[in-house]
């Protein structure tokens, strides 16, 4: 039996492979249940850091600044990220405050510096302090953060808005539809690879 | 079909955390490389995603019926529920938005609970039929599921935003929370159901599918 190192298992229905070397575009499929088993991954550690990076200031503008500002007869109102979590904490449904904020904010910071932490120790080819625990908080986060949902909801927002008010978006949007697109990007399945590199 | 071998056959596991393929001759408990917990199925994975799912489902209900949000407008105040928004939109001309949050709200769940259940007895049947459809339909179940979240998040905006003492007030009601319940139930379901359990029937009876195929063609 070949060394298992080189095996890959479907995690759809338990079929086992040989794993191949794929160049850009490429990936390949289980011909049992066509589940992806293989992707090509085109990042570099130092592109995938950088990106981290660049994502984690585009957190912090999409956080501090408000998503939109809505103006009537004059009086201005706007909000960011977390007053809309707080809006949510009133009364008796607080608990999907915890969630939203979960889904919105703390999931995808935790994605964030986790990321920087492992990619950081990566880029010297060592495994960082702590790295079990990380990549698996990584795999943990990555259902529950929802930041392109939130983008989508944020939209909904402004038009349901824009009917009756003046609505006008803010920096907050901007970063977080760029932010949506930078995470799905850089915390998708492929981080698995460090296992494989380090 | 001529299948590839299976891991449990070749006495194989997968990590769920990392990937790695962990052979199970020493029966370890815990994956070598990154300490997650192995199994070769999920365990009880038809018992709890029955459980997510009826508990999903039990909360999908006052979702529906009880309002999301309370707009007060110079005084006067009406709730809406999920549905009369999409009504509202509709209604307004804006049929794009109240398909965008028809489908986020109500269809996604509604598809979720038939698409789960229909796995789940199939998997009880030890059903042979398209089996690949079938894993298909589970990966979409997972991809789809966290997009109805959508309306918890359009409501907390809201209500964020439009706060203008007497003129204008948004608040939040207690079907919002019931909803965001519905999505994390769905996912815990959707998550706990084990696709490998779609294969396990065809591969301890293979010769199964031929006597099927033939019935089929009679």
């Amino acid at each position: 039996m070949a060394n298992t190192d080189q095996l890959i298992i479907c995690e759809h229905c338990d079929c086992v492979y040989e794993k191949v070397t794929l160049v850009e575009h490429q990936k390949t499929l289980c011909t049992c249940c066509g589940a992806v088993l293989q992707r090509h991954n085109r990042l570099t550690v130092e592109q995938r850091l950088a990106l981290t990076c660049a994502a984690l200031m585009l957190w912090i503008f999409a956080n501090v600044y408000p998503v939109m500002t809505i103006s009537l007869k004059g009086i201005k109102n706007s909000a960011t990220l977390w007053d809309s979590v707080l809006a949510l904490s009133h009364g008796p449904i607080t608990f999907i405050a915890l969630v939203a904020a979960i889904a919105m904010i703390i999931a995808p910071i935790f994605q964030l510096l986790l990321l920087i932490w492992v990619l950081g120790f990566a880029l010297s080819h060592q495994r960082s302090p702590g790295f079990k625990f990380c990549m698996r908080w990584l795999e943990a986060l990555r259902p529950w953060s929802m930041l392109e949902v939130c983008f989508l909801g944020a939209m909904v927002a402004v038009i349901k808005l824009a009917g009756f008010l003046h609505v006008l978006p803010g920096i907050g949007l901007f970063a977080l539809a760029v932010l949506s697109l930078v995470v799905i990007r850089i915390a998708g399945r492929d981080i698995r690879e460090l296992w494989d590199i380090l | 079909m001529n299948m590839p071998p299976a891991a449990s056959d070749l006495n194989l596991c997968l990590c769920h955390s990392c990937s790695m393929t962990c052979d199970m001759t020493d029966n370890p408990h815990e994956c070598e490389r990154c300490g997650a917990p192995l199994h070769r199925r999920k365990t009880n994975s038809l018992a709890r995603t029955w459980a997510f799912m009826f508990t999903a489902l039990a909360f999908y209900v006052p979702a529906n019926l009880l309002p999301v949000m309370n707009t007060k407008m110079l005084g006067n105040g009406a709730d809406s529920t999920i549905m009369s928004g999409v009504l509202e939109f509709w209604a307004a001309g804006a049929w794009d938005i109240a398909l965008i949050i028809f489908i986020a709200s109500i269809a996604v769940p509604g598809i979720k609970f038939v698409a789960l259940t229909f796995l789940l007895m199939s998997v009880h049947r030890s059903s042979l039929w398209a089996s690949k459809e079938r894993s298909q339909l589970y990966r979409f179940v997972e991809v789809i599921g966290y997009w109805s979240m959508l309306d918890v998040i359009v409501v907390a905006l809201v209500a964020a935003l439009v706060k203008f003492n007497a003129l204008a007030d948004i608040e939040p009601r207690a079907g919002i929370l019931f909803f965001g319940l519905v999505v994390v139930f769905t996912m815990l379901a959707a998550m706990s159901f084990d696709p490998r359990l779609i294969w396990d029937e065809k591969r301890e009876n293979p010769q199964n599918e031929e006597v099927m195929d033939e019935v089929a063609s009679h």
